[in-house]
């Protein structure tokens, strides 16, 4: 079950935009989003629009099909070349190769990709072999995001992953051999059960690992979750923030010791070609259209989110009708509030003339050159930074 | 029937029934008013008198407080003979002890009506004592003879002791079936006296109760001690010398039924058209305008508020809704007292006063319930006499306003308390009253297994949460009445909560200095549970003027921040925002610490109740 969207505004059946939407498209930067909602297995904690196989009859290739009629759909709305694309999920990788390449080709022939651009999949790390590795990089994919969460066997298993700690290494060095230079390690800390030690060890091989960029996540028990069934029933213990902020601070000692350097509170990158180019864009209040059950878009201050359920999303789309669910066109002080809440979760800050930084308690920023970034104790306080300016 | 004014008082009998809650007073009462015939058969329901009382407070019908019933004396040297009988309600609760005096004050005698099964409780007890010094006379009753559980043998012993008869003189009846009501009824006019006044004097009644109905007006019940009311009459408030229009004049019986006049011993009501109860006071004398009477009767008091607590409003912008529904409560209320003030903590509300414990939880829940207000009430205080050594005297009833110069000696108001309890329980009880404070004033044997237990203490120790302490302590077996005596000097200290240095004055409390530490380490720990953790870390410090005397240390919160906030992730964390923008705003800022409305509300609220509670 995933979470609920929000409620929003009626989507035109046409999927149609207001022009001024449309207005200096490109300007802000322009990427896709290709949501996968298909897992192997679902795991306890998760609350992504993900099914396996045995909740759906809806095939691979019906799905495919959905999404190519999405991107005809948008590409009558508007044309702009393509910086970055990000398949997520779900587990993209559970495609087959030639099913994602299908994707990608059709977002090239609709619109482009601009040079260089940077072109994500994210991918469980028993998702992957040598052979489809070599073959998503011959089709264009250029970075590869791998969900290792843990090296402590314990904490996997809390997780319901399905891999043992050394296959997501195992799956870096042959992502490496494939050629893609740019690859993530996705880790979760917090979890009940997992020990200082335990996460050291993950940041040790993470970083060991050859990877260059490192995702770090605290647990979130989500509402609906089997994980958080299991807390109820007590059988878990319930996270604690007190011990996730132990955890932020040795994954920021550690990864900066080995050269990582933080760009947003939960991501760091060896060098600043390495930062994840898509995540950027949102976090920068880039325009994205997002294909799939499910995904969000953005484009000029008005977002959208498809209808969840993949059979539900496969009929409008077969209908000709937009799979848009509900939308929003955001208010000047909504566009604020978003780009304050975004941007100040970013190494480069926000600039003084933007903010009131007297607002915030001292300690939490760091101001110099015209602008406020988050120091370390503010990263771990950045939605309290962001309420007081904000308020 | 004999009529209203035209009764000889010789016929007449005033009297009143003293009984705990449940010892059956509703039931007995029903079999008389059915002996008495004054109900249609086919209108009698169950607890008759008592349903009244419910319409009563929806305003539709007159309070039965003094039903008037004719009796043929049934057996005995006067049978056959024609009385008319007034049995007079008393409030119920420890908090009325001077309403109760002035019902008792309408009477020649008093029913004790003690429940065969369980005996005698310390509120009836005060009770009785109060009708002793009233010089009532006295007909113990045994009640639910019919009960498998009932030891009458047992407790006629007990009440024999206690008014100084013997056991055979206990009336035994049961108000279910009715057994031994008519011979009570016989028993009530051969031995209470009838009342006794001089019927050509300028007229004298007392007022024994005074209610507000919000189609009537103010309803007077009055007892005529000397001369006559006459329905043209203009009537005269002693106290107050204001002058009324009379509009209708009658008697309960058990329905209203006007009348032309009332005489000397008669019991009856008056309606004045005035709207506020506070003209027409229990305890004042009324006279007749034309000719009236030199001399009041005795014993009027102005009611006196024992116990203060400040009201406030959750939502503040209804502060307006709860000054007009205090206005409205008044005017039924002589007793309540109110005035605006405002707390840094917790915004503008009024600090009323109240004659005890249940009087403010009656008054905080009508607020709620009949004005669907939500409030918080700061914890109750008592009265302080604050004398400065520079001769200068404070009354201080709110603790923040506690002076800061320099104070000399402190009162504060004592009580008689009575405790009843099983002899099992007499050290915990006496443990109990120590512990609060209390001195021993003597101590007595009811009967081999209960005992009466009279302590002098401090008000303000019974105010908190000493009934719960004694119902728990005797596995819910005792019994408490009190009743003000006086004022004593004694150590006491305010005890200041701050957060971060800064005073809560919602939290300040004066408290005798050897629980003062207590006071302070159980609120500054249960604030501590009770704020959460902010960006810094925040000392709950408790203290007596700069002298800090207990502390508590909220932590720093460490991690405040969603690890995760990608493109489908930013709508619902922009919605996550504006939410918590707004409880932000609903947020109590003392100094740069946010304290939620609900750690106020919980902080203060004490698990004291208010002594027995409901009428007897």
């Amino acid at each position: 079950m995933a979470a609920a969207l929000p409620e929003g505004d009626p989507v035109p059946s046409d999927g149609a935009l207001p022009s001024p939407a449309l207005e200096g498209l490109g300007e802000r930067g322009f990427g896709v989003y290709i949501h996968v909602p298909f897992c192997a297995s679902r795991c306890g904690y998760c609350d992504f629009n993900t099914y396996t196989a045995s909740e759906l009859s809806f095939s691979a290739g019906d799905y495919v099909d959905a999404v190519l009629a999405e991107i005809k759909l948008a590409s009558g709305i508007l044309a702009h070349p393509v910086e970055t694309v990000f398949f997520g999920g779900g587990t993209p990788t559970l495609l087959p190769t030639d099913q994602l390449a299908r994707l990608l080709d059709a977002v090239r022939d609709t619109w482009g990709l601009a040079p260089g651009a940077e072109v994500t999949t994210e991918a469980n790390p028993e998702s992957v072999s040598p052979a489809s590795l070599k073959a998503l990089r011959e089709h264009g994919f250029t970075r590869i995001s791998l969900g290792m969460q843990s090296a402590a066997p314990g904490v996997l298993r809390i997780l319901d992953r399905q891999h043992t700690p050394g296959r997501a290494i195992a799956a870096v060095e042959e992502a490496r051999t494939a050629g893609f230079k740019n690859i993530n390690l996705d880790l979760i800390y917090g979890t009940p059960g997992e020990s200082a030690a335990d996460f050291e060890s993950s940041l040790e091989l993470a970083i060991g690992s050859g990877a260059d960029h490192v995702s770090a996540y605290s647990l979130i028990v989500e509402d609906g979750t089997r994980l958080a069934a299991r807390i109820d029933r007590g059988e878990i213990a319930q996270p604690s923030d007190d011990v996730a902020a132990d955890r932020y601070l040795a994954a920021e000692a550690r990864l900066s010791a080995a050269g990582f350097e933080w760009y947003e509170v939960s991501n760091w990158a060896r060098f600043e070609q390495a930062r994840c180019r898509h995540n950027l864009l949102y976090w920068r209040g880039g325009d994205w259209w997002g294909f799939g059950p499910g995904a969000h878009s953005h484009v000029g201050g008005v977002r959208w989110w498809n209808v969840k359920h993949p059979r539900t999303y496969g009929q409008r789309l077969a209908s000709g009708v937009s799979p848009g669910h509900g939308r929003e066109i955001l208010t000047a002080s909504e566009r604020r509030d978003e780009h304050v809440m975004l941007a100040m979760r970013l190494a480069s800050g926000l600039p003084l003339d933007e903010i009131d930084v007297s607002k915030v308690e001292d300690g939490l920023l760091d101001v110099r050159g015209g602008r406020a970034t988050l120091t370390l104790r503010g990263r771990l306080l950045a939605d309290a930074v962001i309420r007081s300016l904000l308020t | 029937m004999i009529q209203p004014g035209a009764t000889d008082p010789a016929a007449i009998r005033n009297f009143c029934i003293i009984a705990h809650i449940d010892h059956g007073k509703s039931t007995l009462a029903d079999r008389m008013l059915q002996l008495t015939e004054v109900v249609d058969p086919r209108l009698m329901r169950a607890q008759y008198l008592d349903r009244m009382d419910i319409e009563r407070e929806r305003g539709i019908t007159i309070k039965s407080q003094a039903v008037r019933m004719p009796w043929k004396v049934r057996e005995g040297e006067r049978a056959g003979s024609q009385a008319v009988l007034n049995m007079i309600d008393t409030p119920g609760h420890v908090d009325f002890t001077y309403e109760v005096s002035r019902s008792l004050a309408a009477c020649e005698g008093a029913v004790l009506l003690v429940d065969a099964a369980q005996g005698i409780e310390a509120q009836t007890l005060a009770n009785l004592y109060l009708a002793l010094e009233n010089n009532l006379t006295i007909i113990p009753v045994l009640n639910k003879i019919d009960l498998p559980a009932a030891q009458p043998d047992k407790y006629a012993e007990e009440l024999a002791h206690l008014i100084g008869c013997e056991p055979e003189d206990c009336h035994r009846v049961s108000g279910k079936t009715g057994e031994g009501v008519p011979h009570l009824l016989d028993e009530i006019v051969r031995k209470f006296p009838p009342p006794v006044g001089e019927a050509d004097a300028p007229a004298r009644a007392m007022i024994f109760d005074s209610v507000y109905d919000i189609y009537r007006g103010v309803v007077t019940y009055v007892r005529v001690i000397d001369g006559r009311i006459e329905a043209r009459d203009r009537i005269k408030m002693m106290s107050t010398g204001a002058v009324h229009e009379l509009l209708e004049l009658g008697v309960i019986s058990p329905e209203p039924v006007k009348s032309k006049a009332i005489g000397v011993g008669e019991v009856g009501y008056l309606i004045t058209g005035v709207k506020d109860v506070r003209q027409s006071r229990v305890g004042d004398t009324v006279t007749i305008n034309s000719r009236p009477a030199k001399q009041a009767l005795g014993g009027y008091k102005d009611p006196k508020p024992m116990v203060y607590s400040g009201l406030y409003p959750l939502d503040g912008s209804e502060y307006p809704d709860l000054r007009e529904a205090l206005d409205k409560l008044k005017l039924n209320d002589a007793a309540l007292v109110y005035e605006p003030e405002s707390s840094a903590a917790l915004g503008f509300g009024f600090r009323c006063g109240f004659l005890g414990l249940l009087h403010l939880e009656i008054i905080r829940e009508r607020l709620e319930r009949e004005f669907n207000l939500d409030l918080i009430s700061t914890a109750p205080n008592v009265v302080y006499r604050v004398l400065m050594e520079d001769g200068e005297e404070v009354v201080v009833t709110n603790p923040s306003e506690y002076p800061t110069g320099k104070v000399g000696e402190v009162y504060e108001p004592t009580v008689r308390a009575t405790v009843l309890t099983p002899n099992d329980f007499v050290g915990a009880v006496m443990e109990l009253c120590q512990g609060r404070r209390g001195s021993l004033r003597g101590m007595d044997y009811l009967s081999a297994d209960r005992v009466e237990l009279r302590y002098s203490m401090p008000l303000g120790e019974i105010i908190f949460d000493f009934f719960d302490q004694l119902k728990s302590r005797t596995k819910g077996y005792a019994s408490l009445d009190y009743e003000p005596s006086g004022e004593q000097a004694a150590e006491l200290v305010k005890v200041d909560i701050l957060l971060q240095g800064e005073p809560v004055d919602a939290f300040s409390a004066i408290v005798h200095k050897d629980k003062a530490y207590q006071y302070g380490t159980t609120i500054a720990a249960k604030l501590r549970e009770l704020i959460p953790r902010q960006q810094f870390e925040v000392p709950i410090q408790a203290a007596i003027g700069s002298r800090v005397i207990a502390r508590e240390t909220i932590r720093a919160i460490r991690k405040d921040v969603l690890a995760k906030c990608y493109g489908g992730d930013i709508t619902r964390k922009r919605k996550l925002l504006e939410k918590q923008k707004e409880g932000k705003k609903r947020m109590k800022m003392v100094g740069r610490v946010e304290v939620p409305q609900e750690a106020f509300i919980a902080a203060l609220s004490t698990s004291e109740s208010a002594g027995d509670k409901g009428k007897k």
